[in-house]
């Protein structure tokens, strides 16, 4: 076999292990913890009674280790559970939000990627010029502000103050694309602000580490000019940092959109999952937090395995 | 005459430094040179770190590297000055007119494009040839070279060659758009002396063949003297002398280039064996923890009191492996070793603190030997305080005593080593070790990151300390240089082997083994036309098997 | 400590402002921090200069007090996750090992989820109390704490002046608190000021979804959550904890900029 396919296949076996890791972890982080979940849930007021059907209906009676098996097992299956607000099916909600953050999401990142890019290229051609010291200074800014903030700044002053797009971000089945891209126009452009700073530091940093390089004086040597320099010789070797770049910050989207379905009352997951923290209801909990972190690992993965793909030394091994 | 390819005139180039706690300011590293280069000859830039050769040689092709920009004087190239031309011409220069090959052909090739692609960029993108007359041209090249495979060697990427080849494939990239001049920047430095003499040899005939001009930049004076026709020689931004490659070696007027030229003449009278050595190492085998080959196999080596064993050979040799058996850093798998007449645990762990303090050891890199946060005085009286319970004033005295011995005062003790030159460090690494009162240094390529006024200086003082404080040391080096000039036996290295050991003088004079004949003519020596003779030699040799 | 570039005095007087008005809240708030003093939503005036909040408090005297609370919980909680960190994180590098992959490994599992949903999860059954906030905040920031101490420990570790010390026979104590500790300690406290932004907005974070510091108590994030409504009539009382926010982090930012290029400057800087 190819080392290459070696590696990633040993990369793909890793994520899995994690992820099975990580369900183990949210799960024990649901269950090993002073006093009781069903006492917690109901609070202090609650009837023995009460208690023990909530027990009973929790399973807390079985061993956790038979309750994470089954859960699992159940998970595996598509199956998530009922919530125990409102006694509905998870993986219906789930579905219907997961659907909704995945188009907040991917709007955003088809904004800020390119977004990102082009000004992290801007930076390093104007190194240390107004271009860059400004990209630089507008960075620091936005990485010291909570996203929260960002988000009612711009309501306040493009929402309400100017009228320009709606202050809160409701979208459902009949609309058509376009009412729904004007329905979410404020919470892409917030995200886009929260990731666009770090990927374009990121960027900047990658392409200069590049740039750097011996073998980039050897091409300014044979005179080539600034442009070829970067596509022949610069490009070849920052595809790779940069997708890096681009696959850890859509990983840090995906944390983002919590806060800001929160701000804009989107109907997605980030609120469904607040929502029922707030209700301390553990199986959606559950089943949010096995989401988040499926799409974060699995995300973390893409940028390792774009690594392995893109090295040299492991594509053409000796 | 000619007219020159390469005229300059009153070069100079400043730099804007960072040093530390103050704010960058711009200095000027090279203060007005004056040379000419006729067509097809060759002129060497000789001197030690910091004389600004570099950065001469990158101004021929109006380049300056980092924050080093030429700040004044004409650099005429093929009748025009290059530093007032545009943009498109200096494009035009670089690349074609004028080409480079650096130290280092592993950092200057792009690792994710092919060898070939890389060789005969500037050719076509300069329009001199098709890409496929540049190709049959680097094919060429490459057999001229040397390279194995010729034909297909362009094909593979830079990692998928070694070092001695992929500098070889450099000099190549820099002949393919067949230029004017060559800037040739210590293209041997970094690889092993057998390797370099191929090198050497295979960029020598290549100008000859080619008829191209070249400046060749170097610290060894022995090397520039095989390849150049005159000899400039540079000290902190100024030129020293320049003339003649036969005069400056034969006949140097200034004491600088006189200094240059007669270092490493240190004599040493080797000192008969003991009765009693003072180190043994038996029958040692070691290898790495997770690797499956030895790195050291059956290796046997003595060493008496007061005495000098060096342990030469190239990268890979196993040298460095054996310094570390000793110390106890790496347990070796078979083997024993004795210590001042006792046996010596293989594990560091499991030796007694006498043990310890009577094996010391000194290090290639004295800056990040020492502990950047702790002072000169604190560095040397830590073995007094941790082995001999010294405290306050009498510490102190034994500290400046010891500064003495490396001649430096008692005004370096509460200097940090940032504020140390070089030389100053590896003396501060030797007071450390000295202070221990040991009866065995171990010193791992003391000299080899050094300038070779500073080695010397460093070697002479080890030598007079031997006799002072009758400490053995075992001498790991690359550079039979060195060796000559301070060892009593010599234990040669070669693939976790040792192939050769005894007496200096025995071990010096023929008849030689293979390797060890083949390690000792590889190492140039400060005379014209040695490489011919080296080569002629060698060729008579394989002719006759 | 003559040249301190113009930025990192800003910087510093700043935090210096930002952690003084937190000490004596008590002393220079105008009123109460749950004290009911006015209507609702009152413009700014010469008694309440910021205005008033949702219920009619003072806004300059709930900011106030709610800097506090979120300075406090912030601070202690980057203490902990520094300690906890650092101390582990060292330990990793020295011992090797099974010691040093177990630890790493624990690690690199609890990074594989967003610290913000680790927070939500673990908070959905806990009793969201100031003490539970810091620990679970602290813990899981600890975790990136772990990886810089241990990443600048580990390249300490193998220099030959480490190595010196080992043959020299000095004890581990000696080589942690000696030789690492000293070279490792500035890239760490410019770290620590990064550590403490990310807290401050961790709490924020959490408190504006209502799993942070409970009402009536307030910190910066609350304020903004309680306030929020006002938004969509115009009312920017939301918007003065952002202002706060965001001033302590870019002053904290500017102070960990200038040590950290201190510290690169005392190694020889790019010379």
């Amino acid at each position: 076999m190819h080392p290459i396919l070696k590696l990633v296949a040993q990369r793909l076996a890793l994520s899995f292990l994690l992820l099975l890791a990580a369900s183990a972890l949210i799960f024990a982080g649901t269950i090993i913890l002073p006093g009781d979940v069903a006492q917690s849930i109901l609070g202090q007021s609650a009837t023995p009674e009460a208690l023990a059907n909530l027990r009973e209906e929790l399973g807390l009676n079985e061993p956790a280790l038979s309750r994470y098996f089954s859960w699992l097992g159940n998970a595996l299956q598509g199956d998530l559970g009922t919530a125990l607000t409102n006694g509905r099916d998870i993986a219906e909600s789930v579905g219907y939000r997961l659907k909704n953050t995945l188009f907040l999401a991917f709007w955003a990142a088809v904004v800020s990627v390119p977004l990102a890019i082009g000004l992290g290229l801007l930076a390093v051609r104007f190194r240390n010029r107004w271009p860059d010291k400004l990209i630089s200074g507008v960075t620091l800014a936005s990485i010291s502000i909570p996203e929260f903030l960002i988000g009612y700044l711009l309501m306040y002053f493009v929402s309400v103050k100017l009228g320009w797009f709606p202050s809160v971000a409701m979208i459902n089945d009949t609309m058509t694309l376009g009412q729904k891209l004007q329905a979410i126009a404020l919470p892409v452009t917030v995200l886009t602000l929260v990731v666009l700073a770090h990927m374009m530091r990121m960027t900047r940093a990658a392409i200069l580490n590049v740039m750097q390089s011996a073998y980039i004086e050897t091409a300014e040597l044979k005179g080539l000019s600034g442009l070829q320099v970067i596509y022949r010789h610069a490009f070849p070797n920052a595809i790779a940092p940069i997708v890096n770049v681009v696959m850890l910050n859509l990983a840090y989207l995906v944390v983002g959109v919590v806060v800001i379905e929160v701000v804009f009352v989107y109907p997605g997951m980030g609120q469904y999952l607040v929502d029922h923290v707030s209700k301390r209801d553990v199986p959606v909990v559950q089943a949010c937090g096995l989401i988040f972190a499926a799409v974060y690992i699995g995300l973390n993965m893409v940028a390792d395995i774009v690594s392995i793909l893109a090295n040299p030394r492991l594509r053409h091994p000796k | 005459m000619s007219d020159p390819l390469l005229k300059v005139r009153n070069l100079k180039i400043g730099a804007t430094v960072y040093p530390p706690g103050e704010k960058p300011h711009d200095i000027e590293i090279v203060h007005g040179v004056d040379f000419d280069l006729a067509p097809g000859k060759v002129l060497g830039l000789i001197g030690e770190s910091g004389a600004g050769k570099s950065t001469i040689g990158l101004a021929s092709m109006a380049y300056g590297r980092g924050g080093v920009e030429i700040t004044g004087g004409e650099v005429w190239v093929n009748g025009r000055d290059i530093l007032k031309s545009g943009i498109r011409d200096v494009r035009s220069l670089r690349g074609g007119e004028v080409t480079y090959v650096s130290q280092s052909a592993a950092a200057s090739f792009n690792p994710a494009k092919k060898i070939m692609d890389q060789v005969i960029e500037a050719a076509v993108e300069h329009g001199k040839f098709t890409k496929a007359q540049a190709e049959d041209r680097a094919r060429a090249l490459f057999a001229k070279l040397g390279l194995p495979d010729p034909d297909n060697i362009g094909k593979r990427y830079p990692h998928q060659v070694s070092g001695g080849q992929l500098q070889r494939c450099m000099t190549a990239l820099a002949l393919c758009p067949e230029p004017d001049l060559v800037v040739f920047d210590e293209p041997t430095t970094a690889l092993d002396v057998t390797t370099q003499i191929d090198v050497l040899k295979a960029i020598k005939e290549a100008i000859r063949d080619t008829g191209v001009a070249a400046l060749y930049i170097t610290h060894d004076l022995a090397v520039v003297a095989q390849v150049s026709d005159d000899i400039m020689v540079l000290r902190m931004g100024d030129m020293v002398e320049y003339g003649p490659t036969d005069q400056i070696i034969n006949a140097p007027q200034e004491e600088y280039t006189k200094a240059l030229v007669s270092v490493r003449s240190i004599r040493h009278e080797e000192k008969q064996p003991s009765a009693t050595p003072v180190l043994t190492a038996k029958k040692i085998t070691a290898r790495y923890k997770g690797t499956n080959f030895d790195v050291l196999h059956d290796v046997s080596v003595e060493l008496h009191p007061g005495q000098t064993l060096a342990v030469v050979g190239e990268s890979g040799s196993g040298k460095s492996t054996l310094a570390r058996v000793i110390t106890g850093l790496l347990p070796p798998s078979h083997g024993k070793i004795d210590f001042a007449g006792r046996s010596l645990s293989d594990a560091l762990a499991g030796r007694s603190r006498e043990d310890l303090r009577e094996l010391q050891m000194i290090y290639q890199m004295a800056d990040v030997a020492m502990n950047p946060r702790q002072t000169v005085g604190t560095i040397i009286g830590r073995p007094l305080e941790f082995y001999f319970g010294l405290k306050g004033a009498e510490k102190r005295a034994r500290v400046v005593e010891l500064l003495d011995k490396i001649e430096m005062g008692d005004g370096f003790i509460d200097r940090y080593p940032a504020e140390l030159s070089g030389g100053q460090k590896q003396r501060v690494c030797i007071a450390r070790a000295l202070a221990a009162k040991p009866k065995l240094i171990i010193c791992d390529e003391v000299t080899s990151a050094l300038d070779p006024l500073v080695a010397d200086g460093i070697l002479k003082l080890l030598l007079d300390l031997q006799k002072v404080e009758d400490v053995a040391y075992l001498f790991i080096t690359h550079d039979l240089a060195t060796v000559r000039a301070i060892a009593d036996s010599i234990a040669v290295m070669y693939q976790g082997k040792v192939v050769r050991y005894g007496p200096k003088s025995q071990v010096l004079s023929p008849p030689f083994d293979d390797y060890t004949d083949l390690l000792l003519s590889s190492v140039p020596e400060m005379k014209l036309g040695w490489l011919e003779e080296v080569i002629a030699h060698r060729k008579m040799e394989s002719a006759g098997n | 400590m003559k040249n301190i570039p113009i930025s990192a005095m800003i910087g510093l007087f700043f935090t210096g402002l930002y952690f003084a008005a937190a000490i004596l809240a008590p002393l220079i708030a105008p009123y109460g921090m749950a004290e009911v003093v006015g209507d609702v939503w009152e413009p700014a005036s010469s008694e309440h200069l910021l205005g008033t909040d949702n219920i009619g408090r003072d806004l300059l005297s709930r900011m106030i007090y709610g800097g506090r609370t979120t300075i406090f919980i912030a601070t202690v909680a980057t203490a902990l996750s520094f300690i906890t960190g650092s101390v582990f994180g060292l330990l990793a590098a020295v011992l090797g090992g099974w010691a040093d992959q177990a630890m790493s490994r624990f690690v690199d599992l609890i990074m594989s989820i967003p610290s913000l949903i680790f927070a939500l999860v673990v908070l959905s059954v806990m009793p969201v109390t100031i003490p539970v906030l810091i620990l679970v905040m602290g813990l899981l920031d600890s975790t990136r704490v772990y990886r810089l101490a241990r990443a600048v420990a580990v390249d300490i570790n193998v220099m030959d002046y480490v190595e010196a010390a080992k043959l020299r026979g000095e004890g581990r104590g000696w080589v942690i608190f000696r030789e690492i500790l000293p070279n490792a300690l500035s890239p760490l406290v410019a770290e620590m000021g990064l550590r403490f932004i990310f807290m401050v907005l961790f709490v924020s974070t959490l408190s504006f979804l209502g799993l942070g510091v409970q009402p009536p108590a307030a910190d910066w994030g609350g304020i903004v959550k309680e306030n929020k409504e006002g938004i969509v009539y115009g009312i920017g009382a939301a918007l003065w904890p952002a202002v706060a926010i965001a001033t302590l982090a870019i002053s904290v930012n500017l102070v960990a900029d200038w040590i950290l290029n201190r510290t690169t400057s005392l190694k020889g800087g790019r010379g």
